[in-house]
């Protein structure tokens, strides 16, 4: 059970790794870089898990899917990174209760 | 297949204890490098599940790109780290009764999976023979063919993703003079030299 390697192993990795991605939100609140790593630690559990089934069921399309997942996470770390930095260049802190300007 | 075995618990062991340092490294800087760790790594375990093409993306797309990027963005802003860190532990019991909920729901889903029997049957598109094509090969045949419009849309969307973050970041400072080239190669000869009759003994 333990030497055969199958789908739960791989599920059980991608599951670790998506819970810490959530945790790292919690426990990281105030700094927003590590809010969006912790993001791309979930993307890349859902990745790993896409490819789990692809290779269990034979069906090479959920490998096409996580190909898409990238892509996306890609532009959204750049867009995202990119609006840090002109957040940062206006307020000069990147603290996330200061993000509160559109609160009224 | 104790190879695999090992190769599978190494890979694993090394990203899940990169990913619980990406959350709880001091030093931004030290989170970025155990991202990286943590993006290798799984392109191993991606390597020993029969995706090799994913990997190598994997490793040039995250390692190369986005994780660089990070890397860059945490070195450029000269942001106090430690005060963003305070408070640190404060909202621990939540995430971790959050965390603690989630992880033991997706074991619950997880654990009991068990593939339908008729699910072999109805394949959207089934792997080649390993013998026959490789990963890469079978990729680009299902890439190019049934689902090219969705991969033009994954292009369209990097490019608005490049062009919106050029300009977000892009920036007009007031005061620069700049080379405008228009209004170089627009100059007329009337417009820039006129003829003075100049009589002698008077100057202009």
């Amino acid at each position: 059970m333990m030497l055969e390697i199958g789908l739960s192993h791989y599920l059980t990795v991608a599951a670790i790794l998506f819970t810490l991605g959530l945790f790292g939100i919690f426990l990281n609140r105030k700094n927003v870089i590590i809010i969006l790593m912790s993001i791309e630690l979930m993307l890349l559990a859902v990745n790993i898990n896409f490819v789990a089934f692809s290779t269990h069921l034979n069906d090479l399309v959920g490998q096409i899917f996580a190909l898409f997942v990238l892509t996306v996470a890609a532009a959204e770390a750049a867009i995202g990174l990119a609006i840090l930095v002109v957040y940062y260049r206006n307020r000069g802190s990147i603290a996330v209760e200061d993000i509160s300007m559109m609160k009224g | 297949m104790i190879i695999q075995t090992i190769a599978f618990y190494f890979f694993a062991a090394v990203a899940v204890s990169a990913g619980v340092m990406v959350i709880s490294a001091r030093n931004p800087v030290h989170s970025v490098l155990f991202l990286i760790l943590a993006f290798f790594s799984s392109a191993g375990l991606f390597v020993l599940m029969g995706a090799e093409f994913l990997a190598m993306i994997l490793v040039i797309v995250y390692v190369g790109a986005v994780a660089v990027l990070f890397l860059f963005v945490v070195m450029m802003l000269d942001i106090n780290f430690i005060e963003l860190r305070y408070g640190f532990l404060q909202y621990l019991p939540i995430g971790a009764v959050v965390g603690l909920i989630l992880f033991a729901e997706l074991v619950l889903v997880f654990g009991s999976w068990v593939v339908a029997p008729e699910a072999r049957n109805s394949l959207a598109a089934p792997t080649p023979e390993l013998g026959s094509v490789s990963n890469t090969h079978a990729l680009g045949q299902l890439i190019y063919t049934d689902y090219a419009y969705l991969f033009q849309t994954a292009g369209l969307i990097l490019l608005v993703a490049m062009i919106g973050a050029i300009v977000l970041t892009l920036r007009h400072r007031d005061g620069v003079h700049r080379q405008k080239i228009s209004n170089q190669v627009g100059r007329r000869r009337d417009a820039s030299i006129e003829i003075v009759k100049v009589p002698s003994g008077s100057g202009i």
